[in-house]
């Protein structure tokens, strides 16, 4: 069978790292072309450098038997590629249309020729089972609605290669096989797929051949047929996979953190909680499962005191914690790990020593009586910290954007577990990460619950979630609508309640 | 929205109805446009009505002709600033573009007459759009630390070159000596155009004589829109249909407005995002510079130090108000046109805008009662009855006040003006090529 | 060490560089000779009564440069330095005239009551931000334009003490109230001065520097101000209130700015009148950007701008130049300040972030391999 895509010897370097090396890939005409890594493994930039958003340092790139160089995406575009990112590239502000024509609207002399763009759109979904309504706003659409706009804007090029990327991270189990049928129907129409996961059972079941890349390397190209998920992992790990430990409950009866029918509403006023009721015992993890956007967030800020509270209440050890500002939780021994670090988590430009502040500047051992900095004793603070959780920087004094994502994880997760705790927040712990900054954030959580901690577990990532949490209780549309035992549900499972299409008659 | 038993008529939905339903993409449909200008004419007529003891002013042909001409550099520089805060660059720096254009407009002129001086005051305002851009796009300074600093260059580059070259013709650092602008023309028929030599009925004037209310008000104020025009006040409101077109039907238009969105995903499809914000901060420097040389050559008539008087920054505000498109902001320079007008035809007016301002004011106070928000509603009232005071115990306001009425206008605009408006998303970011957010 | 004083002191200093080069360019076109116009500059610049003239021109502007710099750490663009300091200046010199203490109190009154009428309307500013959102850059010019055109022209006249002279003026504040000179201080290490005065209020200008950079670096308020500067979202997570944070800094600095006109009344004019100066409040903007908001930068920077204002006199008396360059000059001061600030603040983040690459790729390296002997641990 002919090669679609062939990469040669690719390599490419940024300061301090070689992101590919060498690395090589065969990819057969109008098949489904599975790639793995971790994170951080090189698999994204390699597919930037198939889509020409950057240049190979060495390497050849063949499409389609010709010897190619793309200096930009116009270039790869031409060449019938198209990519769908992780991140999807929509505008919210504009119209399905505007965003699927842009860069290629079809126009007479510069005006836009609206009718023959919506036409060409109608029929590309109808011929592929997509369908979007051209004059919506991207930003009313749903996650699924986003990424099927993404591949008719793919499609509406004339793009016979698709690169997907991570494109089941953002999808419940059933919006998943959604997608793989979507790419069975494209596989049909003679189009070639090459897309990047990292959930072994999905790869093993869609793709016709697989790829393992670690460490900027290429592993292995396998046959589904031929490997089994274990197989997999550990040619993306290259060693073996620690073995889950049995553990001891450390569950106690003794209520932490309790929420009584507690409501809040979002930004524009709307409910967005609606009467959550649950208990947080010491020594355990609770888990939260939910798709984004169905009132989690707004928990997580109406515990932490950064949202109020329209009715109900929250408690911590039995006090009512009404009209305490976050400062005044957190003094009182509630941590938090947020969910977007850079955003919520970090100051880039401080240094690590203020980041370890962050968070407990008003407290011992940065600051006396409140007020003055103690400079001296926050920096071998800090100190104390890079060395216990293993973050890698040259000193303390360099600036937290300088990090790699995990270093900066585990400096949060540090400094919160630093302090004096009775409670712990981690919303979505290991978003991003590399799997070996994974391990060390799930360790230190273990250890949390071990030291008598109530931790409060957030996540998008469905094997965490079961893996860590003592109990599961499941949020949609503001209300917990499920609690489940970890020990007995699938992911399959958990998507179900998550999407509202399991329910769970009588829940405690 | 929570359900409420309410004892008045449930007029919401019949209310809805008469409104429409918006366009995508649009906040209000084109009906609550027509509504609106019905509105805001009857408002204008009975105001009228009270205060006909001390001002004939609030809907005469000879107001809103002027009116029109003075919201030209306000509707200029924010339609200047649409363009750059389109492609993501906040453009603070409109102030200076502005004496740019008031300068090189009133310098050209001297030279080369009023068309060739206008042309030369929209290059001069790309300049400065220029020296923008590269501090914030290539440089990636913050758009509002090199706003300002061009700003603050701007009156020292003027005022060295007036330093230079109107000394030696009569005039001074601070001021030019006086030039002419450009002839003004009137429709014919409806306000007694000239055509060939022949001057035709003047239809809307003969309306307004007759002092009907609301139709003579309504006589007047399109009397001031048809007669009286400058050909540039003309050229300066075609623009804004035409920006409009070039922003939302072509492929420029579009790639433009992607890069203020979502420059990533411009950058994914193959858009030169460094490109396009040039052109759009260039593009809105010239228009300010036009601007700016409206300002001295046609309506001032000479180039003079500080004329701007803060309109940069008015016409940001515009902007804002018209939710950054550009009949929105048409209509906002419009209504800073007919204040400044006022205020410079007949001070006395400026004490019956009181009055305006105390009726607009009851009619919010009611809308806010039906709205249940009677801790609103109470704010209102007291101040509507504050200014109902003033008004009724004064013969005139001190003259400072017409003169930073405009400065009140905006802070009043941008505290009502919050939650409908949608700014484009990647507005002030610092976009750099290959790294995502 | 040294690398960081290159980083410093390279902005700044290529700023100059570029601002030299651009004004001779424009020196040029106008058929001046820049290279007499700076020999005349240095010339005139370097006599010890310019330097004092400089040096007062300076205190105003310092202010000015450090009330501006904390919204700037705070990310607030607070443009409304000019309208603060006037309208503070002419509450304080009315109230001054009216009152009659012993000398220390009735200067301290002055400053006070300037103090807080700067931080009331630098105040309302920030309300509205925190209220209803609106953005301060415009507020506060508007409120510049509402005070100085406005209540500021409207106070003038119904404050006006009718005299011989036909100027506009407030009442003469009494003796009580002025700020002593430092000239016999100055003259211990130096000659005796001729014509000018330096004003006391350089002292109290330096301790307000003083106090700025302690709490700004040393305390945990200013450790909030400077996270909420920084990353607001984080600051706000971290336990901060993010309105209470917006006030403090525009209060704070409005008090600050409220200052920025008492050098001169205090150490000359002793009365408001029309001669009053402005432009302090852009001025300071200039200087800040300058600065980096750093003490001690602010103070060089308004130094040198001080020092370009008075300096520039001498070419009015030659007529070398038409004196205006000296706007030129300073406007590309800042914008190549703030363009190299950016160059160079990139280079060191992209420095910064190889070297911790590199450490962690040290760091994996050894692992594996440690790895890859072990056989799995």
């Amino acid at each position: 069978m002919a090669s679609a895509v062939k990469l040669e010897g690719i390599t490419k370097r940024f300061p301090g790292v070689i992101a590919n090396d060498g690395v090589n890939l065969d990819v057969a005409d109008g098949e489904i072309h599975a790639i793995c890594g971790e994170n951080g493994a090189g698999k994204s930039t390699l597919m930037k450098i198939l889509y020409g958003m950057q240049a190979p340092d060495e390497g050849r790139m063949i499409i389609n038997g010709e010897d190619v160089s793309f200096s930009s995406p116009k270039d790869a575009i031409a060449k019938g590629i198209g990519m769908v990112h992780q991140h999807f590239m929509l505008a919210d502000n504009l119209s399905v249309l505007e965003n699927i024509v842009l860069g290629a609207e079809p126009a007479n002399r510069g005006v836009i020729d609206f009718p023959e763009a919506r036409r060409r759109i109608i029929e590309l979904g109808e011929a592929y089972g997509l369908k979007v309504g051209t004059r919506d706003l991207v930003e009313t659409l749903e996650v699924g609605e986003r990424q099927r706009i993404e591949i008719i804007k793919v499609l509406f090029r004339g793009a016979k290669i698709l690169i997907l990327d991570e494109p089941t991270a953002v999808l419940v189990p059933q919006e998943v096989e959604e997608l793989f049928r979507n790419m069975r129907d494209l596989k049909a129409e003679g189009h070639t797929i090459i897309f990047i996961d990292h959930k072994l059972d999905e790869v093993l079941e869609i793709a016709d051949t697989i790829t393992v890349i670690r460490a900027g390397k290429t592993i292995d190209t396998v046959k589904p047929e031929d490997v089994t998920a274990r197989d997999l992992a550990e040619l993306m790990v290259g060693s073996e996979l620690p073995v889950p430990e049995l553990r001891e409950s450390t569950v106690t009866d003794h209520v932490v953190i309790e929420a009584i029918d507690a409501c809040a509403d979002d930004d524009a006023g709307s409910p967005k909680m609606r009467g959550v009721t649950l208990k947080v015992h010491k020594g355990e993890i609770l888990g939260i499962a939910g798709v984004e956007g169905n009132g989690q967030a707004e928990f997580v800020e109406a515990v932490m005191g950064m949202r109020p509270l329209t009715s109900g209440s929250i408690s911590l050890e039995g006090a009512r914690m009404l009209g305490w500002g976050t400062r005044r939780r957190r003094e009182a021994g509630i941590g938090y790990i947020p969910e977007d670090r850079t955003r919520r988590g970090l100051l880039a430009g401080f240094p690590l020593w203020e980041n370890d502040m962050l968070g407990h500047q008003s407290m011992e051992p940065f600051v006396k009586s409140g007020f003055w900095i103690q400079t001296e004793d926050a920096r071998q603070h800090t100190e104390k910290v890079v060395d216990q959780f293993d973050v890698r920087t040259p000193s303390v004094d360099v600036a937290a954007h300088a990090l790699s994502g995990g270093n900066q994880q585990k400096l949060i997760v540090g400094r919160e577990m630093s302090a004096d705790l009775v409670a712990l927040i981690a919303a979505h712990p290991t978003r991003g990460i590399d799997v070996g900054a994974q391990a060390a954030v799930w360790e230190e959580l273990r250890h949390a619950r071990a030291a008598g901690l109530a931790v409060i577990l957030i996540s998008a990532d469905l094997e965490e979630l079961i893996g860590l949490s003592d109990r599961l209780v499941v949020m949609l549309r503001g209300e917990l609508v499920a609690e489940l035992d970890p020990n007995n549900v699938t992911p399959r499972d958990l998507g179900s309640y998550m999407t509202g299409a399991s329910r769970q008659g009588g829940g405690e | 929205m929570t359900s409420r038993t309410s004892p008045l008529p449930d007029l919401t939905s019949s209310y809805k109805r008469l409104l429409g339903t918006p366009g995508p993409g649009r906040t209000v449909s084109w009906r609550v446009w027509v509504l609106g200008a019905i509105g805001i004419v009857l408002l204008l007529s009975v105001t009228q009505q009270f205060a006909k003891l001390e001002t004939n002013d609030l809907t005469s042909s000879g107001t809103w002709i002027i009116a029109l001409a003075w919201s030209v550099p306000i509707l200029m520089a924010g339609l200047g600033g649409i363009f750059s805060e389109r492609t993501g660059i906040v453009n603070i720096g409109l102030e200076g573009m502005l004496v740019l254009g008031t300068w090189f407009g009133a310098f050209g002129t001297i030279l080369y007459g009023p068309w060739w001086g206008m042309v030369i005051a929209a290059i001069a305002g790309a300049f400065g759009g220029l020296l923008l851009a590269v501090a914030t796009v290539t440089y990636n300074v913050d758009h509002i630390i090199a706003g300002v600093a061009i700003n603050i260059m701007a009156p020292g580059i003027a005022r060295f070159l007036a330093s230079i070259h109107f000394p030696e013709r009569g005039g001074s650092i601070t001021q030019s000596p006086s030039i002419t602008g450009v002839s003004n023309f009137s429709l014919p028929f409806l306000a007694g155009g000239k055509i060939g030599g022949w001057r035709s009925p003047d239809i809307l004037g003969a309306v307004e004589d007759w002092d009907w209310f609301f139709v003579s008000d309504f006589a007047g104020i399109s009397r001031g829109f048809v007669s009286g025009m400058s050909w540039l006040t003309l050229v300066a409101f075609l623009i804004v249909p035409a920006s409009t077109l070039l922003l939302w039907k072509t492929s420029f238009g579009l790639r433009l407005r992607s890069c203020g969105e979502n420059p990533h995903a411009a950058d994914s499809l193959g858009i030169n995002v460094y490109k396009y914000k040039y052109y759009g901060v260039v593009i809105g420097g010239a228009l300010a510079g036009f601007g700016g040389g409206f300002l001295a050559v046609q309506l001032s008539g000479l180039y003079r130090e500080g004329q701007t008087l803060g309109k940069g920054f008015i016409g940001l505000a515009t902007m804002i108000f018209g939710n950054w498109r550009p009949v929105g902001t048409a209509l906002g320079g419009l209504l800073f046109g007919f204040a400044e007008t006022l205020r410079l035809r007949d001070p006395n007016a400026a004490h019956g805008l009181l009055l305006l301002i105390v009726i607009a004011l009851a009619i919010l106070v009611l809308r806010a009662l039906y709205q249940r928000r009677t801790q609103v509603a109470g704010w209102l009232a007291l101040t509507g009855a504050l200014i109902f005071y003033w008004y009724l115990s004064t013969d005139s306001v001190p003259n400072q006040l017409p003169r930073i009425t405009p400065n009140i206008a905006v802070l009043v605009v941008l505290i009502f003006a919050t939650k409908r408006l949608r700014m484009p998303a990647a507005d002030g970011q610092p976009y750099r090529k290959g790294e995502t957010g | 060490m040294g690398r960081r004083i290159m980083y410093v002191l390279a902005a700044p200093l290529v700023a100059v560089g570029v601002a030299l080069v651009i004004s001779s360019i424009v020196l040029l076109f106008a058929g001046a000779n820049p290279i007499s116009a700076y020999q005349n500059i240095w010339e005139f610049g370097t006599r010890l009564e310019t330097l004092i003239e400089t040096l007062n021109r300076a205190t105003p502007l310092y202010l000015s440069g450090i009330a501006v710099a904390i919204g700037f750490r705070m990310n607030l663009f607070n443009i409304g330095v000019e309208g603060q300091y006037v309208l503070a200046a002419i509450i304080a010199a009315k109230v001054g005239a009216e009152i009659n203490l012993p000398p220390v109190l009735h200067v301290t009154v002055i400053i006070i009551v300037a103090m807080i009428v700067g931080a009331f309307w630098s105040g309302l500013a920030g309300f509205l931000k925190v209220t209803r959102n609106v953005h301060e850059v415009i507020s506060t010019i508007m409120l510049n334009a509402i005070a100085v055109a406005g209540v500021v022209s409207y106070l003038l006249s119904i404050w006006d003490v009718p005299d011989e002279s036909l100027d506009t003026a407030l009442p003469t504040i009494p003796e009580s109230g002025w700020m002593p000179s430092l000239n016999g201080f100055v003259e211990i290490f130096t000659r005796d001065i001729k014509r000018v005065e330096l004003w006391g209020f350089i002292l109290v200008a330096a301790a307000v520097g003083v106090v700025y950079h302690v709490v700004i670096n040393r305390t945990r308020i200013g450790f909030d101000l400077r996270a909420s500067g920084e990353n607001a979202t984080a600051a706000e997570v971290s336990g901060t209130d993010p309105k209470r944070m917006i006030l403090t800094a525009m209060v704070l600095g409005g008090a600050v700015a409220g200052l920025v006109g008492l050098p001169e009344l205090l150490g000359s004019s002793h009365a408001y009148n029309l001669r009053f100066t402005q432009q302090l409040g852009f001025a300071g903007i200039a200087v800040a950007l300058l600065g980096r908001n750093h003490a001690v930068g602010v103070a060089i920077g308004a130094f040198v701008f001080g020092w370009l204002d008075r300096a520039s006199g001498v070419l009015e008396v030659r007529g070398d130049a038409p004196r205006e360059i000296v706007s030129i000059m300073q406007g590309v001061i800042i914008l190549a300040a703030v363009v190299a600030y950016a160059v160079v603040e990139r280079k060191r983040r992209a420095e910064e972030a190889a070297a911790a690459a590199a450490a962690t790729a040290a760091a994996l390296a050894a692992r594996q391999v440690a790895a890859d002997q072990g056989g799995g641990s």
